[in-house]
């Protein structure tokens, strides 16, 4: 048996094809979930794909937060549900109150992408066990609104708690608080970055590494040893 | 004000119209009372001025432009030639490719972010109308002075703009090009190719036909933007001193284009549509007029039905207005419904503005009153066409003799070494990685290649690993010195670089981006390399599949250099055989295929070192870019080469340079018999490449460039962390990786 790796379409979502190949690669069954439906299939896990759902007005992701998908989504991460939110969907993470901080314009005010090295400062999350604590990986990275940002306490409590996940090596590439690249909820369930592993799973394709296809097989493992 | 219908306009012949501001001639406006046996409504007016404008309707260029059909290559590639939304070509396994060129010049000048941004948006929405998904985007641009003040302006926004829009849309950028040089200042040159892929019998087509079929607009609420944009805009010389310009650019929104690119492809799988158009240059105008030109019967359009941004807008502005992500589908009435529903689900508003008649004409209403009854061929397809005087200049002969092989070349081993790394600090020879990681070159995670590669390459079937690869490339310094020629090492280089990636050529695209066409000058720039170009696809056995023109690129009396941008698309059978630019295996043999000659007329060299121009460009032979293509294909499929970088502005310093930097690892080079150090470096000899030969391959190699006569030289090898060559200077990677990349942030960032 294997296990359901749900992928959200927004309106605007752009990477959601990207996430369910890299879902199907690692041996999972990839689901695609509409914004619009309360009801996800049955699937054991979800991924917040990156984009730009609502054409990011307002704020990245303050709408997406109100669809009728995320009341099921928040409810079931609640509950011990594994979220995996990237770059967009580290930001509707966020404003879901799923993760804590936000995300500003990048420091530079420019989007950039590159291919950006990351070490794995936890890899007892969901969705980062097939790491090796302290890992170095590289994956592609390509944002506006890619700056970490919490007060004070908040990150002296995610650093404390060993809730700082990913953080950037080599270089900031955003201006990112404490190089924080993505963090974890306390129960380690629900986790956000802003990097692409889901762009790094094939070795004929995009940068040609595959350091990305860890957080797919980590859940699968979790879900289907569960 | 009394609505201006058709009955009024017949009972008041007499009556003043504003056909100069709306950039008509008076010989134009003469015909087309001509046409229609009085006066044109104030709403016709408006559709003949923008549809009959150099932009829509090509009166100057069309005829030169008839040779790309008349000299067309046998070729059983193509699947819909010039003349559609965009061309289609086969590219086996049952998937059609569809893919162009087109300019947005003159609004990007004026606000670059908006103007570049809706650049993007154009050419993704006739992609898209082809029945094809968009997969990815490239973007050849010029600028001035890479130190002009007003390009620390254009630049960045141009950028961002493109950035901004295609990033939201979800598009990989996969290459392009940027370009500096003074004769750009009042006139960047922002042009936008967008490829996109279907199965053959997805391919649709922009015509009405079927009397009682629905007409349905669809997308974005209309405004008052970028009204008489393309007669306007695109269709003048810029007066500096004129009024601010600013609301003829459009203004875009990406998220409601991604909406409609999704809608449509739904639309398309569930086969709901009969014809469709997108809306860009000159809006409904266009779509209407064209979709019933092309079909069988007339069209009637109720436009009050129009969905509007602005409840203010009178009939014309309406059918004028330049309002992005709108398309215009032709549905038969049972599918009416579905359709509605696809688009509720994507959010996107629909609304049925008509049907297709029996008639003839196209027929427009506004709240049950005719405005327009108007044959729409004679909007559409028979508009002017101009003979426009052309003349060899006057100046062309006294700047060919300025021989560039005369300039006065280093005499030392360090003078040598100075100039190298004076070329690849230079702005046109820098990396544009600053530019270009603006883009997001990831998504869709299809992207095999992307710049600075030869070509950008994506992988269009996951199972049998199929492939296209497209480059794009353009000199307008060549094609001043001679624009025949030029137009053909347009053609050349971009065919070499999509061959040096491991792809094969199959058909092009182009961008032609000229002065102004009343100068005679100018036309024959463009008459010679329209000529060129026909003759080098006939000669090559590519196709032309479609393109744009952009003219009027000038100010003042000062045109720019004619810029034929020529985008070439190849295909690939298996994309794990693709070869990458990168020199990374230490100890592999360098080959330089081809023959070095003096050739440094047009030469990046001449500009970095001396500020000149002038003398000929190189000597152009496609028998031998065939032939070079070819054994760089060959190479590729069998395994004999593992990197390739075409030679092009910059010779081979530079493309040794570049491929050294992305791999990583440096090279011993060692000048060849029978050539001077400079030369060897320097020269931009067309027809070459330089490629990187495992040591177990190399008999099986130089045997097969040997047996079909292809020169192959061994120049070196791939070693340590400089860049020798020997008996005259080694420069450490780090020191040319500081030259080469701090350049464009330094002028920009």
């Amino acid at each position: 048996m294997t296990a359901r790796i749900g992928v959200v379409t927004f309106p605007g979502t752009l990477d959601d094809q990207d996430a369910l190949r890299a879902a199907r690669l690692a041996g999972a069954e990839p689901v695609s979930l509409w914004h619009r439906d309360k009801d996800l299939k049955q699937v054991d896990a979800v991924v917040l794909a990156g984009g730009f759902s609502y054409g990011d007005y307002l704020r990245a992701g303050a709408i997406s937060r109100f669809s009728p998908v995320m009341e099921t989504i928040i409810e079931q991460a609640k509950a011990g549900m594994p979220v995996l939110g990237i770059c967009n969907g580290f930001q509707i993470l966020t404003e879901a109150h799923l993760l804590p901080g936000a995300m500003l314009r990048n420091n530079h005010l420019h989007f950039i992408c590159r291919d950006q090295k990351l070490r794995v400062e936890n890899a007892g999350t969901a969705w980062t066990s097939d790491y090796e604590q302290g890992q170095e990986i590289q994956v592609p990275l390509k944002n506006m609104d890619g700056r970490y940002v919490a007060d004070e306490r908040t990150l002296d409590e995610l650093e404390a708690e060993g809730r700082v996940a990913f953080r950037y090596l080599d270089m900031n590439p955003n201006g990112s608080l404490r190089d924080i690249a993505g963090i974890t909820n306390e129960a380690g369930n629900v986790v956000g970055l802003m990097p692409h592993p889901e762009h790094a799973v094939e070795p004929l394709v995009g940068t040609g590494r595959t350091d990305g296809l860890g957080f797919f097989t980590s859940i699968l493992k979790k879900l289907v040893t569960a | 004000m009394t609505l201006d219908t058709v009955k009024h306009a017949a009972e008041t012949p007499d009556v003043s119209q504003p056909w100069k501001e709306l950039g008509l001639k008076e010989d134009e406006y003469a015909r087309i009372r001509e046409i229609l046996g009085r006066r044109p409504t104030g709403a016709e007016l408006a559709m003949y001025s923008v549809m009959w404008s150099e932009h829509c309707s090509y009166k100057s260029s069309k005829v030169h432009l008839k040779q790309f059909g008349e000299k067309a290559p046998e070729s059983d590639a193509l699947l819909v030639g010039i003349g559609e939304n965009a061309g289609v070509v086969d590219v086996g396994q049952g998937y059609a490719v569809t893919f162009k060129v087109e300019s947005h010049n003159h609004p990007s000048y004026i606000e670059p972010y908006q103007g570049a941004a809706t650049g993007v948006g154009g050419i993704v929405r006739d992609i898209l109308a082809m029945g094809a998904r968009p997969v990815a985007v490239m973007d050849p641009l010029r600028f001035g002075a890479a130190d002009h003040p007003d390009t620390k302006r254009v630049l960045p926004g141009v950028v961002a703009g493109i950035g901004g829009y295609g990033n939201c849309l979800g598009l990989p950028n996969i290459g392009g090009e940027v370009v500096f040089d003074s004769c750009y200042q009042g006139n960047p040159l922002v042009n936008a190719l967008c490829v996109g892929v279907m199965k053959h019998e997805d391919i649709h087509l922009a015509k009405a036909s079927g009397a009682g079929n629905k007409v349905i607009l669809y997308g974005a609420r209309t405004g008052g933007d970028g009204i008489g944009g393309v007669s306007v805009l695109a269709s003048e010389t810029f007066d500096s001193t004129g009024p601010s310009r600013r609301p003829a650019v459009q203004v875009g929104d990406p998220f409601q284009e991604k909406l409609l690119i999704e809608c449509t492809l739904e639309i398309f799988r569930e086969n709901l549509v009969d014809g469709i158009q997108d809306l860009g240059g000159a809006g409904l105008s266009c779509a209407t007029s064209e979709l019933a030109s092309a079909g069988s019967g007339g069209m009637r359009v109720e436009l009050d039905r129009v969905h509007l941004r602005d409840a203010t807008l009178s009939p014309e502005e309406i059918l004028m207005s330049e309002s992005q992500e709108r398309m215009c589908a032709i549905v038969e009435p049972d599918k009416v419904e579905r359709f509605l529903e696809i688009c509720e689900k994507w959010d996107v508003i629909a609304t049925v503005i008509g049907e297709v008649t029996e008639g003839s004409q196209l027929e427009i209403f506004w709240h049950g009153e005719q405005i327009v009854d108007v044959p729409p061929r004679t909007v559409a397809h028979e508009g002017p066409v101009y003979h426009r005087p052309y003349e060899r200049p006057s100046w062309q002969d006294a700047l060919q003799a300025d021989d560039a092989n005369k300039l006065p070349r280093p005499a030392t081993s360090d003078e040598l070494k100075q100039q190298v790394l004076k070329l690849v600090a230079s702005p046109n020879q820098a990396s544009k990685s600053w530019i270009t990681d603006q883009y997001d070159r990831f998504v869709q995670g299809n992207t095999i290649l992307a710049q600075p590669e030869d070509s950008g390459m994506v992988r269009i079937d996951e199972e049998s690993n199929l492939g296209v690869a497209v480059a794009t490339d353009g000199n307008g310094r060549y094609a001043k010195l001679d624009p025949y020629a030029g137009a053909q090492l347009a053609l050349a280089e971009s065919y070499r670089n999509v061959a040096a990636s491991g792809a094969k050529p199959l058909a092009i695209s182009n961008c032609l981006n000229f002065g102004s066409p009343e100068d005679p000058a100018v036309m024959w720039q463009f008459a010679e390399a329209t000529r060129g170009l026909a003759d080098g696809c006939l000669e090559l056995g590519t196709p032309v599949t479609g393109g744009n023109v952009s003219l009027y690129n000038q100010t003042g009396e000062t045109a720019i250099h004619p810029t034929p941008v020529v985008a070439v698309l190849g295909v690939i059978d298996d994309v794990t055989r693709r070869t990458p630019m990168a020199f990374s295996e230490e100890g592999q043999l360098l080959y330089l295929l081809g023959e070095t000659r003096e050739e440094f007329g047009g030469s990046a060299w001449s500009q970095v070192v001396h500020d000149h121009l002038g003398g000929l460009p190189p000597q152009v032979d496609l028998e031998r870019e065939k032939l070079l293509a070819e054994i760089l294909i060959a190479g590729s499929r069998d395994g004999m080469i593992d990197a390739a970088h075409d030679l092009s502005d910059g010779g081979l310093i530079q493309a040794v340079t570049e491929s050294c930097l992305r791999g990583g690892r440096g090279a011993r080079l060692v000048v060849p018999d029978g050539l001077d150090a400079f030369t060897f470096l320097f020269s931009e000899s067309a027809g070459r490449a330089v490629v990187a030969v495992p040591r177990s391959e190399e008999l099986r190699f130089t045997d097969m460039c040997g047996a079909r006569g292809l020169p192959a030289v061994r120049i070196g090898v791939i070693d340590g962390d400089a860049v020798e060559v020997q008996g005259e200077f080694s420069i450490a990677l780090s020191e040319l990786r500081e030259a080469h990349e701090a350049t464009i942030p330094g002028l920009l960032a």
